[in-house]
C-alpha cells in the first residue's frame, strides 16, 4: 500500500525590462518579488534552518538540520504568501514555488496562481521604474542563446524507497514524457539542423545523475532535503521537465508521476526497458516530432518514446487494478487523459495542440511562417515563440489562444484566482498560509517545515511541521478560529 | 470550456460500439474549422499584439542561467 504523495513545483520566470535605463535582472526580479505586497505590509521572511540543498540522495548520510543557507545574503527578496507560496528571486529570475498540494488538479491551480502573481508583481515593480519602462514576465526555460533556468517538481516519498530504484525505473519514463511535457522551442543547443523541438529544456542535460543543478545537469537529481522529517521521508527533486502553460501539460507532467512513483514505491514494475543511453536518448526525443525515433535499449534493440510511455501507462494501469486502494476521481481522470494523449500522439504528435505546450505553439508558428514565409531563423518568427510564454492575459499569446477556446482547461478562472491568496486546504500549507494571511504581523519567518513566531512576551517560537500533510484546515480550522493571536495559539498547541 | 482539438480524440478504443465514433464527422469537421479558426483570427491580430520592434526584442532578449 503506497502512501500518501504531495507535490510541488518551482519555477524561475524569465524577466526582461524594457524602458528608457537599462536595469539589471537580480535587481529587476528583486523588485518584482518586492512590489508583491500590500502598502505598508511587511513581508513574511524566509525561515532557512532546515535548508541543506548539497545534502546528496546517494550518500545515505541522514540530513541533520541547522545548516544555513546563502540566499538572502544579498538582502534579495524571499518572502511567503498566504497562498502558502514562497516568491523569491533565484538566480537572477523572479521564483514561485507552489505550496503542497495533495493531487495534480490541486497543483494546477496553485501553479496558475503563480503566473496572476508574476503579472501583477511586474506591473506594480514597473510603476516604481522611470516613466516608459515595462516589466516582462515568460514562463518559460531558456533564451534561445544558450542560457537555461528550471522548472523543478518536487514529490514526498517515503524514505525507505530506494533511491537507485527510483533512478532506474524513472530514467526511460523522463526520456519519454516530453511528447505531453514539453513545450516547444525553436532551434537547439546541439544541432544547428534542428528547427522546432518538443522541449525546452532537453538540450541543457548532460548526465544521468547528480547533484547539481546549473551545470552539467542531470536527468536525475540527486538532491536530499526532504523539508520534512528526514527520517520518514525523502524529496524527489526532478528538474529535467519545462514550465507548462497548457493546463492539461501541467496535469498529466504531476498525475503520471504521482501515480507512478506509487507503483514504484510499491514495487510493482518490473523488466523497465533500459535505455543504452538515456541522456543522448532524451535529446533525440526533444528533436524528434514523430515519437517514433529508434532509442537504442541497453539489451539490444531499439524502441520508441510513445512504446515506452505505453509501457508505463500499462504498467501503472495493472498496478491501480491489482492494489488494494480505490483510485480517487483525479488518478481516474490522469489516466484517461494519459491514454488519450497517447491515442492522439500514436496517431501524429501534432494532433496534440490545443493540450499540450509545444504542439499548440507548434501550430502556431507554423501558421505565422505560412503567412509570411518565414524561416525558422526569423526573429519575428522567434518573438511569436517568446510571446506564447508571456504571461499577460491580453498579450501573451498562449493566454490569447486560451481566451479563443482554442486551448483545454481543466480549472476555472475563479478557483485560480482564489488561489492567489488561499491555501490548498489538505497539507500543511493550509497553516502556514493562514497563519500569515490571520497574524502577519506575528509571523516573523516561515519555512516549508517551520513557522517563526513572536508572541511580544518571550523569546521567538519555532513552530515545526514536519508533516506535510499535517496543518489542515480539517484538523485546525477549528483551532485558529478559537484564538486572536499567536500567543494564544502556541498556549493551544501546547495544550 | 473548450473542444479545442480534444473531444474527438477521446478514448476511441474504449467504446465497443464503432458507430459512437463514426456518427461525429460532421461534428469534427465543425470543429476542426473552429479550431482552423480560433488559431487564423489570432493570427490575424497577432502583429498587433506583438511586441512592438519584435525582432530587436527577441535579438535583446538575453537570461542569465538559473537552474
Amino acid at each position: 500500500m503506497s502512501s500518501r504523495k504531495f507535490v510541488g513545483v518551482e519555477t524561475e520566470y524569465g524577466i526582461a525590462v524594457d524602458g528608457p535605463s537599462p536595469v539589471n535582472p537580480v535587481l529587476a526580479s528583486s523588485m518584482v518579488v518586492g512590489a508583491y505586497r500590500a502598502a505598508g505590509q511587511e513581508d513574511v521572511r524566509w525561515d532557512h534552518t532546515d535548508e541543506s540543498p548539497q545534502r546528496d540522495a546517494r550518500s545515505g548520510v541522514v540530513p541533520a538540520p541547522g545548516e544555513p543557507m546563502i540566499d538572502d545574503e544579498l538582502g534579495l527578496a524571499n518572502t511567503v504568501l498566504t497562498n502558502g507560496a514562497r516568491f523569491y528571486v533565484d538566480h537572477a529570475h523572479p521564483e514561485y514555488a507552489t505550496p503542497e498540494c495533495a493531487n495534480a488538479r490541486d497543483l494546477v491551480v496553485w501553479d496558475r496562481a503563480g503566473e496572476l502573481i508574476l503579472a501583477d508583481a511586474a506591473e506594480r515593480a514597473a510603476a516604481s521604474l522611470p516613466a516608459g519602462s515595462r516589466v516582462l514576465i515568460h514562463k518559460n526555460n531558456t533564451d534561445g542563446k544558450g542560457a537555461a533556468y528550471g522548472t523543478h517538481e518536487n514529490y514526498l516519498l517515503p524514505r525507505s524507497v530506494p533511491f537507485g530504484r527510483l533512478t532506474r525505473q524513472l530514467l526511460p519514463f523522463f526520456v519519454s514524457r516530453p511528447l505531453y511535457t514539453g513545450a516547444g522551442r525553436i532551434g537547439s543547443e546541439l544541432d544547428r539542423g534542428v528547427g522546432f523541438q518538443l522541449t525546452q529544456r532537453a538540450d541543457f542535460f548532460e548526465v544521468e545523475v547528480g547533484l547539481e543543478t546549473t551545470l552539467k545537469r542531470p536527468l536525475m537529481n540527486t538532491r536530499d532535503e526532504p523539508h520534512a522529517d528526514p527520517n520518514r521521508y525523502r524529496r524527489l527533486h526532478v528538474i529535467n521537465g519545462d514550465a507548462n502553460l497548457c493546463e492539461v501539460a501541467t496535469f498529466l507532467k504531476v498525475g503520471t508521476m504521482l501515480l507512478l512513483l506509487d507503483a514504484i514505491e510499491d514495487d510493482a514494475l518490473s523488466a523497465v526497458p533500459v535505455l543504452a543511453e538515456p541522456v543522448a536518448a532524451f535529446h533525440a526525443v526533444s528533436h524528434d516530432l514523430t515519437g517514433r525515433v529508434d532509442l537504442p535499449l541497453e539489451a539490444g534493440g531499439s524502441i520508441t518514446p510513445l512504446a515506452l510511455q505505453r509501457w508505463y501507462l500499462d504498467a501503472v494501469l495493472r498496478y491501480v487494478k491489482d492494489r488494494d486502494q480505490a483510485l480517487e476521481p483525479v488518478e481516474e481522470e490522469v489516466l484517461t487523459r494519459w491514454e488519450a494523449v497517447l491515442d492522439t500522439a500514436e496517431e501524429d504528435p501534432r494532433h496534440l495542440a490545443g493540450q499540450v505546450d509545444w504542439a499548440t505553439k507548434l501550430e502556431l508558428l507554423e501558421g505565422y511562417r505560412q503567412r509570411h514565409g518565414l524561416g525558422w531563423d526569423s526573429d519575428r518568427v522567434k518573438m511569436v515563440d517568446l510571446q506564447y510564454h508571456d504571461v499577460r492575459p491580453d498579450r501573451g499569446l498562449y493566454h490569447r489562444l486560451a481566451a479563443r477556446g482554442r486551448v483545454e482547461r481543466l480549472v476555472d478562472n475563479a478557483e485560480v484566482a482564489a488561489a492567489v491568496h488561499s491555501p490548498p486546504e489538505d497539507t500543511r500549507a493550509w497553516f502556514r498560509g493562514e497563519c500569515i494571511r490571520r497574524f502577519r504581523s506575528q509571523v516573523v519567518a516561515a519555512g516549508w517545515d517551520a513557522l517563526v513566531l513572536d508572541t511580544g512576551r518571550d523569546n521567538l517560537q519555532r513552530v515545526p511541521m514536519m508533516e506535510p500533510g499535517r496543518g489542515t484546515r480539517a484538523q485546525v480550522g477549528g483551532l485558529l478560529d478559537a484564538v486572536d493571536d499567536v500567543a494564544a495559539l502556541l498556549d493551544r498547541l501546547r495544550g | 470550456m473548450s473542444d479545442g482539438g480534444q473531444s474527438q480524440r477521446r478514448s476511441g478504443e474504449q467504446s465497443p460500439d464503432a458507430a459512437v465514433e463514426q456518427t461525429p464527422v460532421e461534428g469534427e469537421d465543425a470543429r476542426a474549422r473552429d479550431v482552423v479558426d480560433d488559431v487564423d483570427e489570432l493570427l490575424d491580430e497577432i502583429d498587433d499584439v506583438l511586441e512592438e520592434n519584435a525582432e530587436e526584442f527577441v535579438r535583446g532578449y538575453v537570461q542569465k542561467g538559473g537552474q
